[in-house]
């Protein structure tokens, strides 16, 4: 009798340790997943912060790669302030992360304006723009790194006092410490979502 | 007559069989994945103004569900916002229902449109939804073949 019990409750406890570990490994991230990740292009760009900004810079760290513009009145405050909320939600962890924002308004969008800009949500998010001061050589690099990530920004006439607006990709990427493009993560997607992404990122 | 009616009564019998199952059964995926390849050599037959489909153009997926792009071909493809390396498997989940609209290489139009509905609970809704899904099998079979 005793032995019939015993075994139940190994069985028992067995079954749980099982059912955790399923749990433990089964944990995903919950955004779009590249398999097999691949290097995330490397850029040499101007920083918001007065430095060269490339991303090889942030190895070690989680990258969190936005694609946008100052004026933009529909997507980037959107994105830009859940990213806010993102960094609060992880604490300390949030150190071992790095938001960057690169322009696809190099017309508009200085060193200075992304600084000033960005800092309305969070003053550690980084902004990058073209080297030069020449806009043709600028619009070119800029061009170049959107090339190399598939994203697409066209100007479009502006519906409200802006000059114009500009269509671009909404979504953003998440890149590990080791530099891999690991997620995308699609405009709208829920915070506690990022956030559980970024968590798992910073585990690996 | 009668015998007219004993031939008739066993395929009207399966198809009120098979009409109910399709209705009652519940729409789901065996997983959360609805897999699409691209295969080897798209790019090229792209270029050589081959305007076939190698996808469809409108994909139906049950809030939930994962919609996974191998890319099978020797170049990137690009789809949405992102590009798609060669051998590269890139899994997006699509949580709510809405009609979402993706840039797409893979296919003629340049566009693929992913429709992503609610589980159906009736048992119509339940027989139309699998009635499309056999249907678009079948006509990505005919396609394929």
């Amino acid at each position: 009798m005793v032995r019939s019990v015993a075994r139940s409750v190994a069985l028992l406890v067995l079954s749980l340790v099982l059912g955790l570990l399923d749990v433990a490994c089964s944990d995903h991230l919950r955004s779009g997943v590249f398999d097999p990740p691949r290097t995330a292009p490397n850029f040499v760009l101007q920083g918001s912060d007065g430095s060269r900004l490339t991303l090889d810079r942030f190895r070690g760290k989680v990258v969190v790669l936005e694609f946008g513009f100052t004026h933009c009145q529909k997507i980037c405050p959107v994105t830009l302030a859940n990213l806010a909320q993102v960094h609060k939600h992880l604490g300390a962890a949030a150190n071992e992360v790095q938001v960057i924002f690169v322009t696809v308004d190099p017309k508009r969008d200085s060193p200075e304006r992304l600084r000033q800009y960005l800092g309305i949500f969070n003053p550690a998010f980084i902004g990058g723009t073209g080297t030069s001061d020449q806009l043709e050589v600028t619009s070119a690099e800029l061009n170049a790194v959107r090339q190399a990530y598939g994203v697409v920004a066209s100007e479009a006439p502006a519906e409200g006092e802006s000059a114009y607006d500009i269509h671009h990709s909404s979504s953003i990427y998440l890149i590990d410490r080791d530099g891999k493009l690991r997620s995308l993560v699609p405009f709208g997607k829920p915070v506690d979502d990022i956030v559980h992404d970024v968590k798992l990122l910073l585990k690996s | 007559m009668s015998r007219l009616w004993s031939l008739l009564a066993a395929p009207l019998a399966l198809g009120c069989a098979v009409t109910s199952a399709a209705a009652l059964v519940p729409v789901k995926y065996d997983s959360r994945d609805a897999p699409f390849e691209i295969p080897k050599g798209t790019w090229a037959r792209r270029m050589a103004g081959d305007k076939v489909d190698i996808l469809p153009s409108e994909i139906h997926l049950v809030a939930g569900t994962n919609l996974v792009l191998k890319n099978l071909d020797s170049v990137p493809q690009v789809f949405g916002p992102t590009l798609i390396m060669p051998d590269q498997t890139f899994r997006l989940p699509f949580d709510s229902p809405a009609e979402y609209q993706f840039v797409c290489t893979a296919h003629a139009s340049g566009q693929l449109t992913v429709v992503v509905a609610e589980a159906p609970t009736s048992a119509l809704a339940r027989l139309r939804w699998h009635a499309r899904v056999i249907s678009e099998n079948v006509s990505r079979l005919w396609k394929g073949a």
